[in-house]
């Protein structure tokens, strides 16, 4: 066993609701490790999240814990953290979650650049309702509302992130359980607002429409089609074609918006 | 190479996905019954990929 | 020695309420006529150690009002309408996960954008029904600016006392008119702050409640780590598919605002008790209908007023000392008859209820009463 996550998870909640070969798990595992590795005390981390797959994960573990309504986790993130900058807030949700539905709060957490991390996962589709076509659905992909292929354009999440103003901007996937563990380990030593966005399969929603592999073959596509973002920016558009950078893809600083806040109005 | 001195499959958390058996880079593993199951512990090298992306708690693998 | 007196805008004194009973979180966005709320406690709260944030929308406004107060801090927003509706969403949440926080609606006309710059009285059922499924309600009325400081306290108290969302549900002439209004000193008013956990953090359950149907409630960060949903959920806060059992926990919610009827409905009933007439009148428009009494009585018509604080829960128990005692029972409101289906619904046709309903966004006048009153049915 590399690890123990027991102390970690909620007695008696595991196995989670997620599908068989569902990404998230490894998402979950990932952030467990991080959060160990950065040495936050459990009563000071809050999780919120929204409705969807993804927004089950914080049910699981041992923290402050907000399953909130669909698309709200940053907005509700942001009266915590602003109520109580000492917590250490972390919001996830997943693709629809977050730039559908939650699509304002999110260009908005970026622009303020308050002090959370956000977790993105990306499956490329609605997974709780069973598989509709979501923002990032890539176009011709089929899902339950998209029977003929879908005709949408993607939201690229990370620039989408970058655009509106976030600090810290990362992607990774289910197959870079390692690195994903890293990156948000730096997302939560970022100042300001953090993002990972991470590509994960839905064997169930996605995959079976879309004829893909199994969950393994999920993974390896993920594997394929990613490339470190150091090697990306020396590739040609053709290279580029089809796949996508990972890894820390923006990292600037900027002031953070509750410290700005205070001393602007003159709280110390 | 590492070796396993023992990989432990809880048969009731997991879900029967193959990603263990599928990723195993040396063939290790095997599905049995929809569940994973250890083909050959001699063949293990202890790269614990099955344990980091079982999504379900499901695997441990005890290096030697 | 002397109260100070101020002479404050409606809307100046929820805040000057907000701030006694010790708000010290606010998340909004602007919208007319409830825009003062915001613009003053961004001013104040920081001085007293509170933050003030202009959320995205009124859905955010709504949500981080109630981040707020699980972190910990008594938690304010300020609206109309159009943004109500928005916060239904969040509203409903808040119901079902039981987190305190005050909402001030400052009506205007409506549907949509409607008259926005008008007073109205519309959002009386939406006040009660607005967010999906069935939950308890509390919202107050104010008549007065002095009642919009001293109730936007009651609101706080009320929200911390029963762990629920608190509407104050005024209205644009309220909130925009001026008055003299005796400050109230510390200790002059009781300020309650929520029950929070005393036992070991091992053994706490949120949603456990305690013999007035309250479990006491952490604050996130304190040592007590525990889960929030909005799926209906078990004592010990996590998601369960049990129906009965959620039937039963809506049940409960619902008793302990119907279980404390006395604590929380105040009524003002002036000039009731030989009163032939009744005139059932809130917010703005009891202003109106207190000066049509006094103008009847001076004529010698035996005629009340039944001025309800509290619209929800609907004052029934009071209001049913009048069924079958008085000959006619009269209720002007702005709006199409919203409150006089529930005041049907109390007096059952003894006497019928006659309605004075008027959405053209101007106040109803006394004399508009006052001819009610002596015209007869
Ligand atoms: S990865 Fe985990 S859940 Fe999937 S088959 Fe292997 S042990 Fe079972
Ligand atoms: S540790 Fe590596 S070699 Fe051993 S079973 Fe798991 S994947 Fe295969």
């Amino acid at each position: 066993m590399s690890y123990d996550y027991s102390k970690y998870l909620r007695k008696g909640k595991i196995p989670h609701i997620w599908c068989p070969g569902c990404g998230y798990g490894i998402i979950m595992k990932s952030m467990i490790r991080a959060i160990d590795s950065i040495g936050w005390e459990k009563d000071d981390v809050v999780m919120t999240s929204g409705i969807g797959c993804a927004s089950r994960l914080p049910g699981y573990v041992d923290f402050n814990t907000l399953h909130t309504t669909h698309g709200r986790s940053l907005a509700f993130a942001t009266g915590v953290k602003v109520a109580n900058p000492k917590l250490n807030v972390i919001a996830m949700g997943g693709d629809g979650d977050m730039t559908a539905i939650g699509g304002n709060h999110f260009i908005h957490a970026c622009r303020r650049n308050i002090n959370i991390t956000c977790f993105v996962f990306n499956n490329f589709i609605y997974g709780m309702t069973g598989g509709q076509y979501s923002p990032t659905t890539p176009k011709g992909s089929r899902a339950t509302t998209a029977p003929f292929g879908n005709s949408d354009n993607q939201f690229d999440i990370a620039q989408l992130a970058i655009g509106a103003g976030a600090t810290f901007v990362a992607r990774t996937t289910t197959y870079h359980a390692v690195p994903m563990e890293k990156l948000m380990k730096q997302a939560f030593e970022h100042k300001g607002f953090s993002i990972v966005e991470i590509i994960a399969g839905c064997p169930t929603g996605y995959g079976r429409k879309n004829k893909l592999a199994s969950p393994a073959g999920m993974i390896e596509w993920q594997k394929e089609h990613s490339v470190a973002i150091a090697q990306w920016e020396k590739m040609s558009e053709e290279e580029k074609a089809g796949k996508f950078p990972i890894g820390v893809l923006h990292d600037v600083e900027k002031p953070e918006y509750v410290e700005a806040y205070d001393a602007n109005v003159g709280l110390s | 190479m590492a070796k396993a001195e023992k990989i432990e499959i809880y048969v009731n958390l997991c879900k029967g996905c193959e990603i263990c058996v599928e990723l195993c880079p040396v063939d290790a593993l095997e599905m049995k019954d929809f569940k994973a199951a250890v083909k050959d512990l001699d063949k293990c090298i202890a790269c614990m990929q099955c344990e980091l992306r079982c999504p379900d708690f499901a695997i441990e693998v005890y290096k030697k | 020695m002397a109260k100070q007196v101020k002479f404050l805008q409606g809307n100046e004194a929820v805040c000057e309420g907000a701030l006694y009973a010790g708000c010290r979180f606010y998340a909004g966005y602007p919208i007319t006529p409830s825009t003062e709320v915001a613009e003053i406690l961004a001013a104040r709260l920081p001085k007293l150690g509170g933050r003030f944030i202009q959320m995205e929308d009124e859905l955010a406004a709504m949500a981080a009002t109630l981040g707020g107060s699980i972190a910990g801090k008594k938690s304010l927003t300020a609206t109309s309408g159009p943004g109500m509706s928005l916060k239904m969403e969040n509203l409903g949440y808040g119901y079902l996960t039981e987190i305190p926080c005050v909402i001030v609606n400052v009506m205007r006309g409506g549907p949509s954008t409607g008259l926005p710059t008008g007073p109205g009285q519309s959002d009386v059922m939406q006040a009660r029904w607005g967010t999906h499924g069935d939950h308890p309600c509390i919202a107050l009325t104010p008549s007065t600016v002095q009642e919009q400081l001293n109730e936007t306290v009651r609101a706080f108290n009320l929200a911390e006392k029963y762990r629920m969302p608190v509407i104050l549900l005024t209205d644009e002439i309220i909130g925009h008119m001026r008055e003299a209004v005796e400050m109230p000193e510390p200790g002059d008013l009781t300020v309650i702050d929520r029950k929070r956990p005393t036992c070991d953090p091992k053994d706490y359950l949120p949603y456990k409640p305690e013999a007035d149907g309250v479990a006491p409630m952490a604050d996130f960060g304190s040592g007590y780590r525990y889960h929030i949903t909005g799926l209906n959920h078990l004592p010990d806060g996590f998601p369960s598919n049990d129906g009965k059992l959620a039937q039963a926990d809506e049940i409960r919610q619902q008793k302990k605002v119907d279980d404390h009827y006395d604590e929380i409905v105040v009524v003002d009933e002036m000039m009731c008790d030989d009163a032939e007439i009744l005139i059932f009148a809130f917010g703005s428009t009891a202003r109106s209908a207190k000066e049509a009494v006094q103008m009847a009585r001076a004529e010698g018509i035996k005629v009340g007023l039944f001025r309800p604080l509290t619209i929800w829960p609907f004052p029934d128990k009071h209001l049913l000392k009048y069924k079958g005692k008085v000959k006619r029972v009269i209720v002007p409101e702005m709006n199409l008859g919203q409150t006089a289906l529930e005041v049907e619904r109390v007096l059952k046709g003894s006497p019928e209820v006659e309605g004075i309903f008027q959405i053209d966004s101007e106040p109803i006048n006394p004399i508009t009463i006052l001819n009610k009153i002596k015209g007869g049915k």
